[in-house]
């Protein structure tokens, strides 16, 4: 299975995404961080850490459940586990800061960002993803991504973080 | 994302009673229900996961609370909802009811939502359409939606439910919100104490894991929920017991028997409440009253149960 990011180079790209947004945020426009479920919450967390040093400011952080926003949702054999989403701000007027760990067809970005309207309507939406497999099905990009990797479709990218799999590394296997 | 751990994958297709759940089902539900519950508070009260379902709500007993509950759930997820009301007496005989559901059907239906005087119909129901069916309350048998919000609010407020204590005060004999309460009740651990006057307690209910008393006084230090059930006024002079006043004076809940319970007891009512019968006002709007949660909480129960039932492709 080769290992296509080490816990190493996961750091350093996190570090990588936290400077660009940074610099892309203009001064007193006001920010939140929104990790789509589950593995999006991690790294959404640790982004909010780095990129409030850089901004000098709290930055306010949710997460998303996307699962009742699926689109295949008539399609699978069983109903999808739903789980809570947390967004203890209004997202009207913010920047809001999308987070996922791959970024593959698009879909759960389309769903995420239909979730995120139904709070409200934010001023912009950044995408932000550790890593960008390509493969896209939807009119959906990337403002930052940790790595770009070329892969096959019917590959399996494997974000592992230590707050659910206990190891950070990335894996890219058949 | 794989996830780390296989999930439990829900195979009903119909939800008839929570006789037949096992305890995993029914915790389930309670879980998802936690996640559906947080649409009723966001700006858009709506998310598209029925979207393109249609839900009929078939009620052959007069109901608002559960029918708005049901029809608000299945507006939330995004389905089309359509509303049978039948008062009427006569629709009573099975053929009847199948014969009205496959009609309705035949326009296209995915949930029927049933509310039956007789025992047993939405079992019935199950067998003749294809679409999904959901127990609403069948004669005095089961009120599964009810059961399953009684205990998410239970769970809510004391952050468990094994090992609670709970009283269930009434018309046991004639109860369906008692029965389905029982089920899950002690699927998941709890100790049930049925309290009633001796004509409406029936001794067969000790068999299914209920303790039976009489005297409501007499267990009430102990409780940690104590559940009322509705005197059905409408059974007057049907009724096991002489008056609606002794009913109240042994059985209902007021400020002088909330003394004697333990500080942090959850008083719940399936509603509507009789004031002054069931409980007091004063009771009924105080701190330990759960009443407004309970409804608040069956929406969010009965959007978690018509997502399950919708996508299940199984039995």
């Amino acid at each position: 299975m080769p290992e296509i990011l080490s816990a190493k180079e996961i750091s350093a790209a996190i570090d990588r995404m936290a400077d660009q947004l940074a610099a892309g945020c203009p001064a007193g426009q006001p920010v939140a961080i929104v990790g789509i479920r589950t593995r999006g919450v991690a790294l959404a967390e640790r982004l909010k850490t780095r990129l409030e040093k850089r901004l000098g400011r709290e930055i306010p952080l949710g997460w998303l459940d996307i699962t009742l926003y699926r689109d295949d949702l008539h399609e699978l054999s069983a109903s999808p586990v739903v789980r809570q989403t947390k967004l203890d701000f209004d997202p009207t007027d913010l920047c809001i800061i999308l987070v996922d760990d791959v970024l593959f067809t698009g879909r759960t970005v389309r769903a995420a960002l239909n979730a995120l309207y139904d709070y409200g309507r934010p001023k912009a939406v950044r995408l932000a993803v550790l890593i960008d497999r390509g493969h896209r099905e939807l009119p959906i990009a990337a403002d930052v991504a940790g790595l770009r990797v070329e892969t096959a479709r019917n590959q399996i990218v494997d974000v592992l973080l230590a707050e659910t799999d206990h190891e950070d590394r990335v894996v890219l296997r058949d | 994302m794989a996830p780390a751990k296989p999930e439990f994958q829900w195979t009903r297709r119909h939800l008839l009673g929570l006789e037949e759940l096992s305890k995993d089902e029914i915790v389930h539900i309670l879980d998802l229900a936690q996640g559906f519950k947080q649409i009723s508070t966001r700006s858009i009260k709506k998310a598209p996961a029925l979207r393109g379902k249609v839900v009929v709500l078939l009620f052959f007993e007069p109901s608002t609370r559960t029918s708005m509950s049901f029809s608000l759930a299945a507006q939330r997820l995004s389905a089309d909802v359509l509303e049978f009301h039948s008062e009427s007496s006569s629709i009573r005989k099975g053929e009847t009811l199948v014969d009205t559901a496959r009609n309705i059907e035949a326009m296209g239906v995915d949930i029927f939502i049933l509310r039956h005087p007789a025992t047993g119909a939405p079992q019935l129901l199950s067998r003749s359409v294809n679409a999904s069916v959901v127990n609403a309350g069948d004669g005095e048998h089961e009120h599964p939606t009810q059961g399953l919000l009684d205990l998410y609010t239970m769970r809510e407020a004391k952050g468990r439910i094994e090992g609670l204590k709970v009283a269930i005060v009434g018309d046991i004999a004639h109860s369906r919100v008692a029965r389905s309460n029982l089920w899950a009740l002690t699927k998941l651990g709890a100790e049930v104490t049925f309290v009633g006057p001796p004509t409406q307690l029936p001794a067969g209910l000790a068999e299914c894991g209920a303790k039976l008393a009489w005297d409501l006084d007499a267990v009430l230090p102990e409780m940690d929920v104590v559940n009322l059930l509705r005197i059905q006024a409408e059974r007057q002079g049907k009724n096991s017991f002489p008056t609606i006043r002794e009913y109240s004076r042994l059985f209902g809940m007021n400020a002088e028997r909330l003394a004697r319970c333990k500080k942090d007891v959850l008083v719940m009512h399936p509603g509507p409440i009789n004031r002054g019968v069931e409980i007091t006002s004063e009771v009924a709007d105080g701190p330990n009253s759960a009443i407004l949660q309970q409804v608040a909480n069956g929406v969010a129960i009965r959007m978690a149960v018509m997502y399950l039932v919708a996508g299940a492709r199984g039995k």
